[in-house]
Order: C-alpha cells, then sequence, then structure tokens
C-alpha cells in the first residue's frame, strides 16, 4: 500500500515537471506589472495566428511577443510605450484596440449605424400600422367582395349545422 | 399590395454575396487576405548587429545595407516555402541581383547545412536566432523579402515566396526603379 503511494506522489510529482517545461514562467516584481503584462497580453493580438491574442497563441511568433513585452515591463516602460513599440513594428493590426482612423471608423459608427436603423424601422412600421386601420382603407366594392367572401366562408357551417 | 419592406433582406443578402463573389476571387488570383500591411516601408533598416551564419563572432550592422540597392530575405530551415523558393533565389543570384539571407530563429548547424546543400544565393548571411531583428522589423513568418534601396530606406515588404511570377510581375519592376534611383 504504501509503495503504491509512494509511486503515485512520484508521478503526480512527474507531471507537476512536465507542466512547468510547457509553461513559460514570468516572475514579477509587483503586483501592477503583473496586471500590466496580463492586460498587455490580452490586447495585443498575434500577427502570425490571426483572431489569437498573444496570451492565448502558443505561436513561436506570441512567444517572443510575451517575451518582448515581459522585458520591456522589466526595464520600466510604461503601457503605452510597449503598445506604441509594436504598433511601430506590426502596424495597428497588432492591437485588439485600435486607435480611431479612417480605415478603422466603422467599428465605432457600424453598431451605432445598426441600432440607429433597427429603430427607425421599427419606429416606421409601428407607426404605418396605426394610421391605416385596414377596414378604413377598403373601397365599396372592395368591401362587396370581402362580405361576399365571409359569407361564402359562413355557408358552410351553416349547412353543417343544419344537417 | 406594396410590401417594399420585405425586400430588405433580400437586399442585405444580394449586396453581402456581391462582396463575397469580389473577395474570394481576389483570393482566388493570389491576394491574401492575411497578409499584414508593412508600418517599416519609407524607414530606413533598423539598428542591429548580428553574427555571421557561418563565422560565429564575425559582426554586421546596418550599415551593410548602404551602397547599393539590396534584397533581404528572411529564411528558416523548418519553412517549406523557403526550401521551395531556395532555387529561384539561386537563379537571381546567379542573374547578379544582391541579397542578403536573414536566417530567422533558427539552428545554426542545420542552416549551414542547407546553404552547403542547396547552394548560397546570399552575399550576406546574418543569423538571428533569437529573431530580435526579425521583430523590429515586423516579420510574422517566413520567407519574407525585403528590398531596401541604396540608402539603407526599406522600399518593399513581400510575404511569401518569391517566384518567377511576382518576381516578374511585382518585384523586378520596384528592384529595377531602385538601381536606376542609385545611378542618378
Amino acid at each position: 500500500m504504501i509503495k503504491r503511494l509512494i509511486v503515485c506522489f512520484a508521478l503526480l510529482l512527474a507531471s507537476g515537471f512536465a507542466l512547468a517545461n510547457a509553461i513559460q514562467v514570468y516572475e514579477f516584481d509587483s503586483q501592477e506589472h503583473e496586471d500590466m503584462f496580463r492586460k498587455l497580453s490580452q490586447e495585443l493580438r498575434c500577427p502570425k495566428c490571426q483572431n489569437n491574442n498573444i496570451a492565448d497563441s502558443n505561436a513561436e511568433l506570441a512567444q517572443d511577443l510575451r517575451q518582448k513585452v515581459f522585458e520591456m515591463i522589466k526595464a520600466g516602460k510604461s503601457e503605452d510605450e510597449i503598445v506604441d513599440y509594436m504598433i511601430a513594428r506590426y502596424g495597428n493590426f497588432v492591437t485588439y484596440n485600435p486607435p480611431l482612423t479612417l480605415s478603422t471608423i466603422i467599428l465605432w459608427v457600424g453598431p451605432a449605424l445598426v441600432i440607429l436603423l433597427g429603430f427607425t424601422m421599427l419606429v416606421l412600421h409601428s407607426r404605418k400600422g396605426k394610421s391605416k386601420s385596414s377596414l378604413a382603407m377598403l373601397d365599396e366594392n372592395e368591401q362587396k367582395r370581402l362580405d361576399a367572401l365571409l359569407n361564402d366562408l359562413e355557408q358552410p357551417d351553416d349547412k353543417n349545422k343544419e344537417s | 399590395m406594396k410590401r417594399p419592406l420585405m425586400f430588405i433582406p433580400l437586399v442585405f443578402f444580394m449586396i453581402l454575396a456581391g462582396i463575397f463573389v469580389v473577395q474570394l476571387n481576389k483570393n482566388a488570383a493570389g491576394d491574401d487576405p492575411t497578409k499584414l500591411e508593412s508600418v517599416l516601408v519609407g524607414k530606413p533598416v533598423p539598428e542591429f548587429k548580428l553574427e555571421d551564419l557561418k563565422q560565429e563572432g564575425k559582426l554586421y550592422d546596418q550599415s551593410i545595407f548602404n551602397g547599393q540597392p539590396l534584397l533581404l530575405n528572411v529564411w528558416a530551415t523548418w519553412c517549406p516555402t523557403c526550401y521551395a523558393e531556395h532555387q529561384f533565389l539561386n537563379t537571381l543570384a546567379a542573374d547578379g541581383v544582391k541579397i542578403i539571407g536573414l536566417n530567422y530563429k533558427d539552428d545554426r548547424t542545420k542552416a549551414v547545412g542547407w546553404l552547403d546543400r542547396l547552394g548560397n544565393p546570399y552575399i550576406i548571411s546574418l543569423f538571428d536566432g533569437s529573431g530580435m531583428l526579425g521583430l523590429d522589423l515586423g516579420v510574422y513568418g517566413a520567407p519574407e523579402t525585403f528590398l531596401i534601396d541604396s540608402d539603407g530606406i526599406i522600399r518593399y515588404r513581400h510575404v511569401g515566396d518569391v517566384n518567377e511570377r511576382n518576381w516578374k510581375e511585382t518585384l523586378q519592376p520596384l528592384y529595377q526603379q531602385m538601381l536606376e534611383g542609385a545611378k542618378s
């Protein structure tokens, strides 16, 4: 029994080592730096594996960028300085929080436009329903046809009741 | 009865389908949407100090890009497309095109073996094992090829392999232009 426990324990330890190997470990001087690193690696986008941030991606390039961010934080650089450094190399593509430019303006205006469009359509639609009560729209002839149709529909019912 | 609103979804669909047709046709013609524009075009080659690939301890810096128009080719032995383009680079070098090689995040002995085996099209081979010049250049994959004029200014960045077609269509005219600019 004790032997088995020892084996289990050894395996557990070994798996721990394996994990530690796979994950890069960064040691920070302060909690602020650690928070900054976490925020930046969420915000910076991996240019190789597009649609991953550098925290999610394990591509070689993402690892390099994480390393670079770590080094820059250690060197006391500010958040803006680090983001600017990346943008100077990879363009605005590299940040998930791009500046407002002519080509990115749709990101801000787009959702507002869609909401506006939806509301106008909603308002127009409900107004139309109010102003045009369907009966008022029918002229004399149409009214007659409607009555005739309704009569036709009712008659078979009446026959059923009689029989 | 008129119901113009009913057609709005159809119109939206048609517009969207139109956009897809245009972009997918572009993709089929070789326009890769994952390509990123380089922000370094028009800027000088970043500062660096890198060792020669074959001779450890022999250092180069950004001044090697001054004096004549050059191609800077970023390559690695782990990159299959680099293998595909290597023969074409050899023919370019034989035609007198000056190419500087940047061996990017690679195993040094493997890289030297590759050049011995497949031929060496590079007038200078830089070794960037940590990928830090690559990072400064905004490299996000290999191969990439930069056109650099005689003042050391980056004029163009090409992502993917250099082959006969894109050399003739885009790269060669730009290279010629740089050569003429250097003469005058």
